[in-house]
């Protein structure tokens, strides 16, 4: 038997660490912060792309003016770009080249489409100045009445309902986190009355030789957190390795079609702080089912 | 120290195994506590090591009514007493070492202190070269030393002892019987349920006497 120093002390008199019951805790917690943390990431990215399309509701319209056979292009958009910045709330109004135009269509028209001289219509980006209190319907009527054909197409509509889904999808992320962290703490409940039930005799001499039931608590605690840490950080790791493995390919995939998975550094901490928030859960929970048992005893 | 007035005891909706209990113990006395099997003895000291509460009547110890106190200040009294198991109740993994620190380190003691100890009481009931053995390893009557070492580690004002010495040949019996004198001669009160009258009579210490759930004290003069 090797000699022990003064310092040192057996791991626990409950010996928690060598029950069989908890054993499956660990892989348990650690699938249950890998989904918290995908259903976190998901919220948080959202977030970004919300504020982009808030953003783009409140300053942003693009002028199409339709190609009419016998009326040149180019000085219709001059006029309407006249017209445009003649007025009070438009910070900005920048045709799209014909080659932007196109690239745009590409996607959807092929090369071959845009090669045989398609009319196209043009372009106007319009930028508007913030606090504008500009109407929308009485500005396409001053550009219809200037240059016929001019129409704008204002995006507020459905990026409002983009917005709805997407405060929707958070939601519903915050929900998966919340339904996944009681998930787990009913998982630590079980799991500790398991423990508890096993050694009844040992908990039952602990209290007759004056042990308080936060002695007893103390001890699931420390084991519990073992196990939740050991869980979480397995659960945590994949959890990144996978969100980095989709921001690669959602890049791949090419900006515009995707949202993309837009996480800010305070988001990785955010998802970094579940794990150690996984353990304090399980402490709780370990803790309020120890002392909940043990009133029930003397 | 410990006052029994009108006690009775029942298992569940079971019959009364106590009635009527009455008696005093004061401090540093010692007394047996002897009965047939199924008397109550085991129940009676159930009820002083505070594993039980009475179902009627009023018990007193340390100046607090124990059959009505809180659990909450049931630790804090149960410090003040130690009890020898029948069955010893050694925790299996734990060393000699480690069982017997169990109510120090539960009081929370410093471990330093606690090792010296425990070491030193070990080596007095003559286990200093057992003090990293587990229970498995030890025979019956090192086991009971462990066992009552462990009840005295934290100077108990009362020692209950449940057969101490039921376990072990007469000789082991008759050195653990001046091990509790010892104790006793420091000021500790010990109640030590027995079968063998041949300590009741050798040492003439009182005796509460159990039958049939009722007590009687007897002075066990020679």
């Amino acid at each position: 038997m090797s000699a022990r120093t003064a310092s040192q002390r057996p791991a626990s008199d409950l010996q928690l660490e060598a029950d069989g019951t908890g054993r499956f805790l660990p892989w348990a917690l650690a699938v249950m912060v890998f989904l918290a943390a995908l259903a976190l990431a998901g919220a948080l990215a959202l977030d970004g792309s919300i504020e982009g399309w808030r953003r783009g509701v409140s300053s942003k319209l693009t002028v199409q003016i339709a190609d009419r056979p016998g009326e040149p292009l180019a000085p219709r958009i001059e006029k309407a770009l006249d017209v445009l910045r003649g007025i009070p709330g438009v910070a900005a109004a920048e045709p799209l080249e014909r080659r932007a135009v196109e690239a745009l269509l590409e996607p959807w028209l092929g090369s071959d489409a845009l090669q045989a001289d398609l009319p196209l219509p043009g372009l106007i980006d319009v930028t508007l100045a913030g606090n504008n209190a500009l109407s929308v319907d009485a500005l396409a009527a001053r550009l219809q009445a200037a240059v016929p054909g001019a129409r704008i197409d204002d995006p507020k509509p459905w990026l409002d309902r983009l917005i709805q889904l997407g405060r929707l999808l958070q939601t519903l992320g915050g929900g998966i986190v919340l339904l996944v962290g009681l998930a787990s703490a009913a998982m630590v409940i079980f799991a500790t009355r398991a423990g508890l039930a096993a050694r009844r005799d040992t908990i039952e001499l602990l209290h007759l030789i004056g042990a308080e039931d936060g002695y007893i608590a103390k001890q699931f605690q420390r084991h519990v957190a073992r196990q939740a840490i050991r869980g979480g950080i397995v659960g945590g790791v994949i959890a990144v390795l996978v969100l980095l493995a989709i921001q690669l390919l959602a890049s791949r995939v090419g900006a515009g079609l995707l949202p993309g998975l837009a996480l800010a550094w305070w988001h990785w901490l955010a998802l970094m702080i579940l794990p150690i928030a996984a353990a304090l859960l399980a402490i709780f929970t370990a803790r309020l089912t120890v002392l909940g048992e043990l009133r029930a005893m003397l | 120290m410990v006052r029994f007035q009108n006690v009775g005891m029942r298992y569940g909706p079971g019959p009364e195994v106590l009635r009527d209990v009455n008696f005093e113990l004061s401090a540093g006395s010692f007394h047996f506590l002897a009965g047939p099997s199924g008397a109550g003895k085991t129940s009676l000291l159930k009820l002083l090591y505070l594993a039980h509460r009475p179902s009627r009547g009023l018990i007193t110890m340390f100046g607090q009514d124990v059959s009505t106190a809180s659990r909450a200040a049931l630790p804090m009294l149960r410090r003040r007493i130690g009890v020898v198991f029948q069955d010893f109740r050694l925790l299996d993994h734990l060393t000699a070492l480690d069982n017997v620190a169990l109510p120090l380190r539960i009081a929370g003691a410093d471990e330093k202190r606690t090792r010296e100890h425990v070491v030193e009481l070990l080596t007095w009931v003559g286990l200093g070269d057992k003090l990293d053995a587990r229970p498995a390893t030890l025979s019956g009557g090192e086991k009971q030393r462990v066992a009552i070492a462990r009840a005295v580690i934290a100077r108990p004002s009362l020692l209950l002892a449940d057969e101490p010495t039921g376990n072990v040949d007469p000789e082991m019996a008759q050195r653990l019987m001046y091990l509790f004198v010892e104790l006793n001669k420091l000021g500790t009160a010990i109640v030590f349920a027995t079968h063998d009258t041949h300590l009741l009579q050798r040492f003439r210490f009182p005796v509460i006497r159990l039958r049939n759930g009722q007590v009687s004290i007897d002075r066990n003069a020679a």
